[in-house]
């Protein structure tokens, strides 16, 4: 609830989308883990869909995805400064 | 018979000689082979740095292969994963229609080009 007298911020307000449902993706490859790191935070965490604006649909896939990569030693569990 | 098409990357050990690697590869590619699976694509991926050490290992030499195989075969495939100690790791992954088509697209090379398209639109 934004007191009144509270400046809105209107670089996070902006209208989040899916950017998957935007550009038609349709299957996010585990493989690839330079477009992972956009779902990832610098500890290596998976972002939450407040942040991301993700689809329901696509935040499991790409969780999924985060999840193969790692197994991999794609992506790492737990980094430090990982951009 | 009713094939369903996987997708697997194991990751050999980077201690065996090139020549080690290659007779690893074509061991597992041919092993698939026996198992009836008709092998769509494999790719070398080569020597690369491990996110977090395996085994005290910080590199490892990765493999893609793309297969469609009787969904039966998959036990006996990976039994020998497990058995071998050359292989670091491995993953194998059901194909889907919409990974197909990625599949496809990536082997057509659409999406190596220099200018990395920001996102990769697997329309």
């Amino acid at each position: 609830m934004t007191l009144k007298n509270e400046p809105i911020n209107r670089e996070q307000n902006r209208k989040k989308y899916c950017r998957f449902k935007k550009l038609g993706i349709k299957y996010i490859d585990y493989k690839d883990p330079v477009f992972l790191l956009k779902f990832v935070n610098e500890q290596g965490k998976i972002l939450p869909r407040r942040l991301t604006g993700n689809s329901a649909k696509f935040q499991r896939k790409v969780a999924q995805a985060i999840k193969k990569a790692r197994h991999l030693a794609l992506l790492p569990y737990v980094a430090d400064g990982l951009k | 018979m009713f094939q369903k098409s996987y997708e697997t990357v194991f990751i050999l050990t980077p201690v065996l000689s090139e020549v080690q690697m290659k007779d690893t590869v074509d061991k597992y590619v041919g092993l698939l082979k026996e198992l009836g699976a008709d092998v769509v694509n494999v790719e070398n991926w080569g020597l690369k740095k491990l996110a977090y050490p395996i085994q005290k290992k910080t590199t490892g030499f990765y493999v893609m292969v793309e297969y469609k195989v009787d969904p039966t075969a998959i036990k006996k495939y990976e039994i020998n994963f497990r058995r071998d100690e050359t292989v670091l790791r491995f993953l194998t992954t059901v194909m889907d229609k919409h990974s197909l088509i990625y599949a496809d697209r990536r082997r057509k090379g659409e999406f190596n080009k220099k200018t990395e398209a920001k996102e990769e639109p697997a329309k």
